[in-house]
């Protein structure tokens, strides 16, 4: 299948239209909670979590028998509530460390939880087809009551974060004054840690348990990198994790054997990559730019206060004076010299230079700004 | 016993004794999480290795994944470096990146891996005894033995080797560079040590499995204590007992054995946690208790002693002004009474020379920061304990 | 003392975990006064503060702000924290920090409208941060975060300031800016606790200062109490080093 294929297909099929719309509401209720995972400095928390969830599943299969997406998603979310718990628990009572206890639980669960799976698979005529796509995910098997419930929560968490902007704003800052006004912060705390766990139990149908906490962190990381405002930041969270997902479940549909989780994750991380690239308040190109621009700026300014130096001496600023004594200054170039005359700052003549007024008053504003900068 | 289980369970136990020696210092330097990275983000460099020797079990699958591992732990280095995003974040960023490029790789390209993706998160022990050794025809034992155990002498040589600068840099990285022991050195070395080793258990064990056992173990040995040798020596133990008792429950399920493996050392961990002597959950929670009542007690003496008045001193103000519950203020006072550092005359109390003694001494600890003496103290001067 | 007492403390006791950081502090703070509190590092100066902020839940003793208890009478207070204590890098700009000042008259759910925006700007102007409204708070300075900091303290309106370390890294413009403006608040009667760690400016900066290391050792009038005597007791005998640090 080509994209044109693909894009038709869209319209016309109904399976793809439920996948695609499914993974783009996915990513866009990840990257909107990701956002302040990643501002709580919870990424791991998240890889955690999803990776506690697996039990969660096993364990409702057994119970129940039947694939059931729903009993499966309280499955996950109670035992990713139990992981979340207990990691909240070694950090307080133990010595252990807060990566420690990530770590620990992460992989405990898991192992678990792939002990139950394997077990399952070996008990005679269960119905266990399924249960596999929750390692990495399998956007094939949403189906239209999947994404409803995904429209749901999306909803519900988006009322929430409108709600309560204010006080969630101000408890990512600064959780101890938010106390002093009032607030509960405990209350807080729990509601966003609540529904980023929600989020991530939701994602694991289609892009599965191994990679999920990506999912969360990576559209929230790209869109920090374009704006300083955290509302523009959740918004634009929510719109690369959406693209993510269409565009992912875009390419792994039409190529054979390619799993919808690794593929999402994989565009987010471009989005990522070009982000910290290309952003232009704090990317790595800008910054490399206007690091040269500023030693640049740095060189002229040099030369044009040695000039200023030299043009004090004399009552009349604008008297010229030989290009040759600048020899004893090594800064210059000729094609500084050129610059500055191109600001205006000086003239040339021949061999001779001479200083303009307003090169005058340049160079005497950094002269006192310099001198100022060092009395601080 | 069959031959082949008992090489099962003879990797096995390498494979957690090669881990649990990096793992205890990953433990200890904070670090636990950059396994969870390495042992994701290898798998790109196990298939391209594999492209191009197209035999799984080639010593350059061993390279090609080291570097992939030392690539992770050096491009979340960078990430953090440019400030860009938070420490965590980076590693939550790179990880699953690479591990979707090695599962797609391996997706494109099903017909010619016999990689598949359940042997990379769970491995396959029960495999390994029939991928065999073989050199002029003699049967050396199992090729994943040898790889492991190679990596493992390695590993304890490295150990022994620098023991003292492992620990040293461990503990006081200040101090260590102030030797010139290079932490950079010792950092990357550490860093390459883990990479091997878990590419090198990751074939028999599995991406998941590798994080379990070289962190569950140090953890469960660093809630026992605070030794570093004990410590080694603890991670090794429940590394090697989850390893074997694992089998057996495998066995006895008929499931996988690296899952059943892992949710042995969880279930180790759990009672570690719960019952463990002195940082355990249950004897934390008792010593709050008694810690609670004791602390209530000093600020109750040091109360008698700063206030001279009989109103401030009087058994009622305890309720009513120090503001505490009635109940706490009994076994205060009960406590107080049966140590012999309070006399209760007409409901007005006053210290006896013991509590005076006591009260002045516990200040001095306190005002000068050494709170670690005030237990000592107590030892010397409580007869019945909160 | 015939004046009014704005905080009473009585009897106050805190531990971290079950380990004594305030012991039996009694301290009452009267209306009206620019006092510092100071003490060597771990003396527990943050932590008095952030108690009777009920940040921290004492394990004894009574805390209360014009004889009611904090949670009666959070309008009439306003806290500056420690600047290192929030993440700088968040994403927000600098008049959307000081705005958060209101967030506790506005209370739950309620969003700041123009009447905020305005009391927000005043509050930057006063600290002559006005030009960089729209920074983002990474691009600030140290002495222009902590006028950031003070700003959203103004905005708060209230009859007592406390305030956690204001002139740690910041420059001596900025210090000087930020101590004219706590006398201008004292001159308007209201009362201003600042933990200070520069036992230089004390008798310059303040008129009431509170020893402390555990214990309370001394609290009053500068010119009466801030003497070698107060000072061997707080940092013991070898305060002087302290006093050049």
């Amino acid at each position: 299948m080509n994209l044109q294929e693909y894009i038709e297909l869209v319209f016309t099929d109904y399976t793809l239209r439920t996948i695609t719309l499914g993974t783009a509401v996915l990513g866009a209720i990840c990257g909107m909670l990701g956002s302040f995972a990643v501002l709580r400095k919870q990424s791991l928390l998240g890889d955690a979590i999803s990776h506690a969830a697996l039990p969660g599943i096993a364990i409702a299969f057994l119970i129940i028998g039947t694939k059931n997406s729903s009993i499966f998603l309280l499955g996950a979310l109670i035992s990713g509530l139990v992981g979340t718990f207990w990691i909240r628990g070694i950090i307080r009572n133990t010595h252990l460390k807060s990566d420690t206890a990530l770590g620990l639980i992460l992989s405990l669960f898991f192992g678990f939880g792939m002990l139950l799976l394997t077990y399952i698979q070996k008990i005679p005529n269960a119905n266990q087809a399924g249960l596999e796509s929750y390692l990495f995910g399998q956007a094939a098997t949403l189906l239209e009551s999947d994404v409803w419930l995904m429209v749901i929560v999306t909803s519900i968490s988006l009322a929430i974060l409108l709600l309560f902007w204010k006080e969630l704003k101000i408890l990512l800052f600064d959780a101890d004054y938010t106390k002093t006004l009032g607030f509960n912060t405990r209350f807080l705390d729990i509601l966003i840690t609540s529904f980023i766990v929600i989020a991530i139990v939701l994602g694991l149908q289609t892009v599965g348990v191994v990679l999920m906490s990506a999912m969360l962190l990576a559209p929230a990381a790209a869109a920090r990198q374009w704006t300083n405002s955290l509302g523009i930041m959740v918004i634009l969270a929510a719109i690369f994790g959406a693209l993510s997902g269409v565009v992912g479940t875009a390419i792994s549909a039409s190529h054979n054997n390619l799993s919808t989780g690794p593929v999402i994750v994989l565009v987010a991380g471009v989005f990522v990559l070009f982000s910290f690239i290309f952003s232009p308040g704090r990317g790595l190109l800008f910054r490399e730019i206007r690091f040269r621009k500023n030693r640049n700026d740095l060189q002229l300014h040099k030369t044009l206060s040695f000039m200023y130096n030299i043009a004090k001496t004399h009552e009349d600023i604008a008297h010229p004076h030989a290009i040759k004594i600048l020899n004893n200054f090594q800064g210059f170039t000729r094609k500084s010299l050129q610059k500055l005359e191109d600001k205006d700052y000086i003239k040339i003549q021949g061999n001779m230079w001479s200083m303009t007024e307003s090169g005058y008053q340049t160079a005497a504003n950094l002269y006192n700004q310099l001198t100022n900068n060092e009395d601080e | 016993m069959s031959n082949a289980q008992i090489e099962i369970q003879l990797i096995a136990s390498l494979v957690a004794i090669a881990c649990a020696i990096p793992g205890t210092f990953l433990v200890l330097r904070k670090m636990a999480l950059i396994t969870d990275a390495i042992s994701h983000s290898i798998l790109p460099g196990i298939v391209i290795g594999f492209f191009i020797t197209h035999d799984l079990s080639s010593p350059l699958l061993i390279v090609m994944a080291a570097a992939s591992g030392v690539l992770t732990v050096v491009l979340v280095e960078f990430i953090q470096k440019t400030g860009l995003v938070k420490e965590d974040t980076a590693i939550g960023l790179v990880f699953p990146a690479l591990f979707s490029i090695g599962i797609i790789l391996i997706a494109q390209n099903a017909n010619d891996v016999h990689l598949d993706i359940d042997a990379v998160l769970l491995g396959e022990l029960a495999f390994a005894p029939f991928d065999r050794l073989m050199i002029q025809g003699t049967d050396l034992g199992p090729k994943s033995l040898w790889i492991i155990g190679v990596i493992l002498v390695i590993t304890l040589g490295l150990l022994i080797a620098f023991f003292k600068e492992l620990k040293i840099s461990t503990f006081d990285a200040g101090l260590a560079s102030a030797l010139g022991l290079s932490p950079v050195v010792v950092h990357y070395g550490l860093m390459t040590v883990s990479s091997i080793t878990t590419v090198g258990a990751f074939d028999a064990v599995g991406a998941i499995l590798v994080i379990a056992l070289m962190i569950a173990p140090a953890a469960t040995a660093y809630l026992l204590t605070n030794n570093l040798k004990k410590m080694l020596l603890l991670a090794v133990l429940f590394g090697v007992c989850s390893a074997i008792a694992g089998y057996w429950l495998a066995h006895g399920l008929d499931t996988s054995i690296s899952g059943s493996m892992t949710s042995v050392l969880g279930l180790v961990f759990l009672l570690v946690y719960l019952f463990a002597p002195n940082r355990g959950f249950f004897s934390v929670l008792y010593r709050q208790k008694q810690q609670r009542i004791e602390v209530s007690l000093l600020t109750f003496l040091l109360h008698l002693g700063n206030h001279h008045e009989e109103e401030e001193r009087h058994v009622k103000h305890l309720n009513e002004h120090i503001n505490w519950q009635k109940v706490r203020s009994k076994s205060v006072l009960d406590l107080a009474l049966k140590n012999n550092m309070i006399t209760i005359e007409k409901d007005i109390v006053s210290l006896t020379d013991k509590g005076k003694k006591f009260t002045t001494e516990a200040i001095d600890y306190i005002v000068t920061n050494k709170n670690s003496e005030i237990e000592n103290m107590k030892d010397r001067f409580f007869l019945f304990r909160g | 003392m015939e004046d009014k007492i704005a905080v009473q403390i009585d009897d106050l006791t805190v531990a971290y975990n079950y380990k004594p950081v305030l012991w039996d502090i009694d301290l009452a703070i009267p209306e009206g006064v620019l006092m510092a509190i100071v003490g060597p590092n771990g003396a527990g100066k943050s932590t008095l503060i952030k108690s009777i902020l009920d940040i921290i839940n004492p394990i004894a003793g009574s805390i209360q702000i014009y004889g009611k208890p904090y949670k009666k009478q959070r309008s009439l207070v306003a806290y500056v924290p420690q600047k290192g204590s929030v993440d700088w890098d968040f994403p927000t700009t600098a008049l959307d920090v000081v705005t958060m000042g209101t967030y506790g008259s506005l209370g739950w759910i309620k969003r700041p409208g123009q009447k905020e925006k305005k009391a927000a700007l005043e509050a930057l102007e006063k600290v002559g941060m006005l030009a960089f409204k729209n920074r983002q708070i990474s691009q600030l300075s140290g002495g222009q975060q902590q006028r950031i900091f003070l700003a959203r303290a103004l905005v708060q309106n209230a009859a007592i300031y406390f305030m956690d370390e204001p002139f740690q890294g910041v420059d001596a413009t900025t210090e000087k800016a930020i101590i004219n403006i706590l006398k201008e608040l004292r001159k308007a009667g209201k009362t201003v606790i600042v933990v200070h760690h520069d036992l230089q400016t004390v008798p310059e900066y303040f008129d009431w200062v509170t020893f402390l290391n555990v214990k309370k050792i001394a609290t009053g009038p500068v010119k009466d109490i801030f003497n070698d005597d107060n000072l061997t007791k707080t940092y013991g005998i070898n305060y002087k080093v302290a006093v050049n640090q």
